[in-house]
């Protein structure tokens, strides 16, 4: 028998909700990691729009609480894996701003040698593993990462991220399946932004709670407003603990929302202006966190403005590495094909 | 300090664009995120966001002026409290290095360079796959330049002599073809990923939406594997499913269908029911999207007994084997190119245009070396061949079009006139199409060849990101020129 239920605590947006236990260090320490990537990515686009970075290029701006969010509930040793939207994954884990900018612009200095691109990056060290570009092929895979752990009996969890859309591919429930079956320790994070490429959600699917597609198979799981990265915070030390205690898998449903197209040329004419605009001045996750922290009297404008320079120093600076660092040897074209 | 705003650019694809439209005028404040101006690429119109902050102190490229290069100044932007005198259109902190600039230059496919060494302007010009310049269906000149070519008319043309033609590109030629087909055919639909609302990933389907309606024109999940499988089933209850692929990457997902479930099922019914199916999308390279989303399937896919396998050049061999797919009553795969999309071409005007599976077509005649290709191959083996007559060697350029049905009997036909071969294509070497088509002429015709045949292809691996890489992992036109001359011995 299936022991875990579908919990449902899906909570509406804690506009009023008290001023929660959070600690000023700990509001600072997610503004700044959620302004790394939103400046981040604001740099890649306009690199993109230099013709600095090709091919697919696929922003994370509006979507920072999550990433943030779940990373504050991982402990060394967690392990994550996404889709191609992986840029603020990267930068939340710990990877070096440098190193993934200089893999967008193809160089030697990238974290796959400018052998991968925005798509695929990787980092051992960091337990990243990727950037993937078929929709949902990283859903199993994350589900094999906590098999190997589960297997050497080590403690770890795995996150998996995936969008709405690859929400429906036929792989997700395969994995879902045998992760509950077999009690792996993966916490599934679908990272709803409503839309999969031009399709939203209501034209995909008439399932559309997805965190309880998981009770099917006896998976526990709960929806989360992910433009509050301290609700997102809760809700994945949650999922953590259920996983660590040996229950199985765990579905994070988190609602948020991507201000860019889905990738650098998508016209985005699928929604409105005002929907957008609407987001952006009501709901944003880095405005949320700020208001709190001058409500709160953590921190005045000044503070935060040194803040900002901060961020744009480390941004810049990685954005001269990627321009710097020079193209891979052409001997590369040859290496690391097999092992 | 003053700024120049440049030209973006939007696509994996775009070297220029028109600049439809300012939102912003002179004298205006702008902030991060604000909408500068509308700008259209081969693909779409697009929102140009406004990355800075400051004052729009002079607009050097106005509205509706076309052809404007990536990264060309397009205005000025001023610091607060700076004025426009200050707005001096020089190079500015936002233009790129010039080693940086070169490297955008280059066509990610078909540079003729090859060694990493930069290729002059002219040299680019003909490498590049994207100009824009129609190529003709069958160049006249090429047809009667060699005497000693014996070749029927059918070979060297698919229409009768004077038939009127219009250009269009392969976008468009593709798009009329499944439209012609489904005015005629009330059972034929198509069915994919946003090929309706979005009017089509790389808008092959725009407009049909609209023509045909929701029920025929059919947005999908993202379920590849899924919607084949539907795809298929609905065959066998009696329709005609278009189904594209956004990319024939995404085909991977659906291979069971493909393979177990179309391919077979006419032999395994003995003969009772089969799968008239079309699946379509772009194949191969696309530029700079790295290995999950650059490969070319056309040998695997040609593997298969049951399926039918083509691959278009032009935009006339994508009509007419478009809408002879449609009408097939075997599944077709159906190969794509998306750099080639864009590439204008002259399509015969004809009631009812169709070109038969398993028919090459002689694009060019020559007495020296046969060059066979197929898809955007035969953009590097038409350009070596120009390249090549230059130096006085004539090649014969042979258009497979469709690899199964394969026509080894025009390939053997022309090896044994020039008794030497070169194949091009850009997908891996081992098991390539050439590989076979070098293994049949062996067989067929060994007696008349004067030189092995050399299969040339894309690099034995993943297609890297890098400009510099992916250039050198794709066939390039320098590769195809030194091929030849090996097997003519110059
Ligand atoms: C198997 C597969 N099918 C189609 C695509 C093309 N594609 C790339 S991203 C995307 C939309 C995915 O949307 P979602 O899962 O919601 O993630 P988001 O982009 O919103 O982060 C599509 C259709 C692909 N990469 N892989
Ligand atoms: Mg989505």
């Amino acid at each position: 028998m299936a022991t875990a239920t579908a919990a449902q605590t899906a909570q509406p947006a804690a506009e009023s909700a008290p001023i929660p236990n959070v600690s000023k260090d700990e509001l600072i320490k997610f503004y700044r990691e959620m302004l790394l990537i939103r400046r981040f990515e604001e740099k890649a686009g306009q690199l993109y729009g230099m013709g600095l970075i090709g091919g697919f290029c696929h922003l994370y701006i509006g979507q920072e609480a999550v990433v943030v969010g779940l990373e504050a509930a991982t402990e060394e040793g967690d392990k994550r894996v996404t889709s191609y939207r992986d840029h603020g994954h990267m930068l939340a884990c710990g990877m070096d701003a440098r190193g993934v900018m200089a893999e967008l612009t193809g160089r030697e200095g990238g974290y796959s040698k400018g052998k991968g691109g925005s798509m695929h990056m990787f980092s051992k060290e960091r337990h990243f593993y990727g950037g993937h570009g078929i929709v949902a092929a990283q859903v199993p895979i994350g589900a094999g990462l906590a098999f190997a752990d589960k297997y050497l009996g080590n403690g770890r969890v795995t996150f998996a991220y995936f969008g709405d859309g690859a929400a429906n591919q036929g792989q997700v429930y395969e994995a879902y399946n045998m992760a509950q079956l077999w009690a792996l320790p993966v916490v599934f994070v679908i990272e709803n932004n409503q839309y999969a490429m031009g399709t939203s959600v209501k034209r995909s699917t008439m399932s559309r709670t997805y965190w309880e597609r998981g009770a099917a198979y006896g998976i526990a799981g709960e929806e989360v407003d992910g433009m509050d990265v301290l609700a997102v915070k809760a809700a994945g030390q949650r999922a953590v603990e259920h996983c660590r205690s040996g229950a199985g898998p765990y579905i994070l449903e988190v609602k948020t929302y991507r201000y860019r197209g889905h990738s650098m040329s998508d016209p985005a004419k699928y929604r409105t202006r005002e929907e957008v605009q609407k987001m952006k001045e009501e709901r944003d996750p880095i405005e949320h966190v700020r208001s709190m922290l001058l409500t709160g009297n953590h921190a005045t404008e000044d503070d935060l403005k040194a803040i900002d320079r901060e961020i744009k120093e480390i941004v810049n600076e990685a954005a001269e590495f990627s321009k710097e660092s020079p193209e891979p040897d052409v001997s590369e074209l040859w290496t690391d094909i097999v092992a | 300090m003053a700024t120049n705003i440049l030209m973006p650019a939007l696509s994996p694809t775009m070297e220029e664009g028109t600049l439809a439209r300012w939102l912003k005028k002179e004298g205006d404040a702008v902030k991060s995120g604000d909408i500068l101006a509308e700008i259209e690429t081969d693909k779409a119109t697009m929102e140009f966001e406004a990355v800075d902050e400051g004052i729009l102190g002079k607009i050097l490229v106005s509205e509706g002026t076309e052809g404007v290069k990536v990264n060309a100044p397009i205005a000025v932007l001023l610091a607060e409290g700076e004025d426009a005198s200050a707005a001096v259109p020089s190079g500015g902190l936002g233009s790129a290095d010039p080693e940086d600039r070169a490297n955008l230059d280059q066509a990610p496919v078909g540079d003729i360079a090859g060694t990493g060494d930069s290729p002059t302007t002219a040299e680019k010009k003909m490498a590049d796959p994207m100009a824009e310049a129609p190529v003709p269906a069958t160049p006249a000149s090429l047809v009667t330049q060699s005497g000693n070519g014996q070749w029927s008319a059918d070979r060297l043309s698919d229409v009768p002599e004077g038939t009127a033609t219009k250009t269009m590109t392969v976008r468009e030629a593709l798009r009329e073809a499944m439209s012609e087909e489904m005015r005629r055919d009330e059972t034929v639909f198509l069915m994919g990923e946003e090929v309706g609302e979005y009017q089509g990933a790389y808008k092959i389907s725009q407009g049909m939406l609209d023509e045909f309606g929701p029920r025929r024109v059919i947005d999908t999940p993202i379920t590849e594997h899924g919607f084949a499988g539907i795809g298929v089933g609905a065959a066998f209850g009696g329709l005609r499913p278009i189904v594209e692929f956004m990319t024939f990457n995404f085909a991977m997902q659906a291979m069971d269908h493909l393979i177990n479930s179309a391919a077979k099922t006419l032999y395994m019914s003995g003969g009772q029911m089969g799968c008239p199916i079309v699946f379509r999308g772009p194949n191969g390279a696309a530029a700079r999207v790295a290995a999950q989303h650059s490969q070319d399937f056309a040998a695997w896919f040609m593997q298969v007994p049951g399926l039918r396998v083509v691959m278009p050049y032009s935009a006339s061999d994508a009509k007419g084997l478009m809408k002879t797919a449609i009408r097939d009553p075997n599944p077709v795969i159906f190969l794509e190119n998306e750099i080639l999309y864009g590439r204008s071409f002259e399509v015969p005007v004809m009631d009812d245009f169709t070109i038969p599976f398993g028919k090459a077509k002689v694009e060019r005649v020559g007495k020296d070396v046969t060059i066979v290709s197929f898809g955007i191959g035969m953009t590097y083996a038409l350009q070596a061949a120009e390249e090549l007559g230059k130096q006085g060697i004539e090649a014969e350029v042979i258009n497979l079009r469709s690899l199964r049905p394969l026509d080894l009997p025009t390939v053997l036909e022309s090896v044994r006139k020039t008794n030497r071969c070169v194949t091009v294509e850009e997908g891996w070497p081992q098991g390539s199409v050439g590989s076979y088509l070098g293994s049949q002429i062996m067989r067929e015709a060994f007696d008349f060849l004067d030189a092995p045949v050399i299969s040339l292809t894309g690099k034995d691996v993943p297609m890297p990101y890098a400009a510099n890489l992916e250039k050198l992992a794709l066939v390039t036109v320098p590769e195809v020129i030194d091929a030849v001359k090996q097997v003519t011995y110059r």
